[in-house]
């Protein structure tokens, strides 16, 4: 019990206390339409997760993941617009395009479980396929991000035009399904909505961080560093790319379905070329391969979205690229990495007087005495 | 060095070959970086192959690696083509490869470098639910003691020195526990206490492994007593001790020149 409440236990307690709370709190004392845009852009970080994952450790700049976003939307939606159905009805939308009959590819959607698993299962097993084929062919680099994107462009085309499949260019709306008999649009629902995505953006970034801990992480790193050293290694790196952009897919698919479901509707916008880069913006603002940077990132940059085109709609655009611009140039590890690396107190030092010191100034200040003093004093224990 | 090497002449040893190529050409778009190469290497041989730029040395290693695929001829190892096996898989067979210029993962921790490459299964569901064994553990700690890097063990590898990264990319490749290991340069940029350390562990090696040597240095050579394989224009020049190299008037021709006659005499 003593070792349960040691101190080092406590302040690694600590972040998930406040998550916790943070959960219980919010929804009580955020209006429904902020905890309804939290819960948007929580979800918007699985996605982000998902990127980190592949861009951040492994080197693979995906401009696509809109694609598995919009999968995972879809599979959600197109159930909800069955669930609340009368037998023998089919969805309103079809009656416009003289649809008599629901399309085959509809049926499987009817069933709960199927949906479930269609929603993290499909956009894995799509990434998966597009993936070996890529990285099999080596092809890597710049090469792999415009692929991506111009599949991107492929699939948006495709769920654009399709009116009598899936309602084309309109989408599904989700607003005033049912389900487990509330409606979906209601207060209520969003917010166990908003807990749900709670629970799983926490662990989507547990899954992550498992993931990248151990020696697979360490494989991932060196693919992103030296992807041929480790092929003469031994390594098939075919197989850990192919793997990690599966389940960053998945965890797409997972992100999508939850931004449907507490935005009202899945529309082929979703896989629209700007939102696929915006997501690796997240992600670059936030710090890559921090994992917690990719969260913060989607979640910061959209509130900050949504609160700047209330008050000044045509700036954002430029906020946005402003910001990316310095990351770029001046934050190349993003917000975490350079809080991590020492940033603040580099703040801090330039407005404070410089620290007393004891001995001759340069000596204890100079970084190469110091690290000099600091490999002494290792290699001596 | 030279009564020494007189006493012991290296000879280019006979019996079943470990690896064997057998007139391997390839051509990139019409040139011709190896041009009907033949060599072979018996177990536990040590060999040194030398030659002037653009002799071919790396795509000579390319094809043995399986980065290069032949245009004519075979790559046998262990009485096994090695011709359109992906690289993987030819590291699993026992080969391994130490490139040109040190090769580590910059990013993660010396020790961390060594329990990536160390022998053991390298699929992603081993690396996520297994942890090492034992005995790769004691493997890792022994190699950290070998290369000497072992009060550097916790420190990312991309801190290190250039010389501290040729052994952290040898003791990687130790770690492979390959068969045959094919090492490219590697005391370029080392002091001349760190060459002749690498030379006495690279010897140390010969026996229980087969080593192929790439080098520049000539005393380097010079001291691994081993034979010598000299590479022109993509195929074999001569094989022999490396007094009787470096007295051939072939390689004094196309790779020492005659302004360093002089030295060998000497």
């Amino acid at each position: 019990m003593a070792d349960l409440l040691s101190a080092r236990n406590l302040r690694r307690a600590i972040p998930w206390l406040l998550i916790v709370i943070a959960a219980l709190v919010l929804p009580v004392v955020l209006p429904p339409f902020r905890l309804n845009l939290l819960g948007r852009f929580l979800s918007l970080g699985i996605v982000a997760l998902g990127i980190d994952l592949i861009w951040g450790f492994t080197g693979l700049l995906s401009l696509g993941q809109g694609i598995f976003f919009a999968l995972g939307g879809y599979a959600l939606a197109m159930h909800l617009q069955l669930g609340s159905l009368a037998p023998g009805e089919l969805p309103e939308f079809f009656g416009l395009y003289g649809v008599k009959a629901l399309p085959a590819f509809w049926q499987p959607f009817t069933s709960p479980l199927f949906t479930l698993l269609c929603i993290w299962v499909l956009p894995a097993l799509v990434a998966g396929v597009l993936g070996y084929l890529v990285f099999r062919n080596r092809i890597k680099g710049v090469y792999f991000s415009i692929l991506t994107q111009a599949a991107l462009l492929v699939f948006f085309n495709f769920f654009n035009g399709q009116q009598k499949l899936i309602n084309g260019t309109n989408g599904l709306k989700t607003d005033t399904a049912q389900l487990l008999g509330q409606l979906v649009g209601s207060d209520a629902m969003q917010r166990n909505l908003f807990w749900l995505t709670v629970v799983l953006a926490v662990g989507a970034y547990l899954l992550c961080r498992w993931l990248t801990r151990g020696r697979f992480g360490d494989a991932l790193i060196a693919i992103r560093d030296d992807e041929p050293r480790l092929r003469f290694t031994g390594y098939n790196t075919t197989v850990y790319k192919t793997l990690v952009f599966a389940v960053a897919g998945a965890m797409a698919g997972v992100s999508g379905a939850l931004y449907t479901v507490q935005s009202g509707i899945v529309s082929p916008q979703f896989m629209a070329v700007p939102f696929s880069i915006e997501m690796v913006i997240w992600v670059a603002v936030g710090g890559r391969g921090t994992l917690i940077g990719a969260v913060l990132g989607a979640v910061l940059i959209n509130y900050a979205k949504s609160l700047v085109s209330e008050a000044l709609p045509e700036t954002w655009l430029f906020i946005q690229g402003g910001l990316f611009l310095l990351v770029v140039t001046a934050l190349p590890d993003g917000l975490v990495g350079w809080w991590r690396s020492g940033g603040p107190g580099r703040i801090r030092a330039m407005f404070s007087p410089p620290p007393a010191v004891a001995t001759y100034p340069d000596l204890e200040l100079d970084p190469a005495v110091q690290a000099e003093k600091a490999k002494l004093e290792g290699g001596a224990q | 060095m030279n009564t020494s090497n007189a006493t012991n002449p290296p000879t280019i040893a006979g019996g079943a070959p470990l690896l064997e190529l057998r007139s391997v050409s390839v051509s990139f778009d019409g040139f011709w970086a190896l041009n009907d190469l033949n060599l072979r290497l018996v177990p536990g041989e040590l060999r040194a192959v030398i030659g002037p730029n653009g002799a071919g040395k790396t795509t000579f290693l390319d094809v043995i690696t399986g980065k290069v695929r032949p245009t004519q001829g075979d790559v046998l190892f262990k009485g096994r083509s090695l011709v359109g096996i992906a690289e993987h898989r030819i590291a699993r067979l026992g080969i391994g490869r130490k490139f040109q210029t040190p090769r580590v993962i910059q990013n993660l921790s010396v020790r961390r470098n060594l329990e990536l490459a160390v022998n053991g299964s390298h699929d992603p569901l081993t690396l996520l639910f297994g942890r090492l064994s034992h005995p790769q553990r004691q493997r890792v700690q022994e190699l950290l003691a070998v290369v000497g890097l072992e009060a550097l063990a916790a420190q990312q590898a991309g801190s290190l020195s250039h010389g501290q990264k040729q052994w952290l990319e040898i003791a990687m490749l130790l770690a492979q526990d390959p068969e045959l290991l094919l090492v490219d340069e590697p005391v370029a940029g080392l002091s001349d206490e760190e060459t002749e350390r690498t030379g006495t562990l690279l010897r140390s090696l010969a026996g229980d492994h087969t080593v192929l040597v790439i080098e520049h240095d000539m005393e380097f050579i010079r001291e691994l007593q081993a034979p010598v394989t000299v590479l022109h224009e993509g195929h074999v020049l001569c094989e022999g001790s490396m007094d009787a190299v470096q007295n051939d008037p072939r390689v004094i021709e196309v790779y020492l020149g005659t302004e360093t006659e002089g030295e060998f005499n000497g």
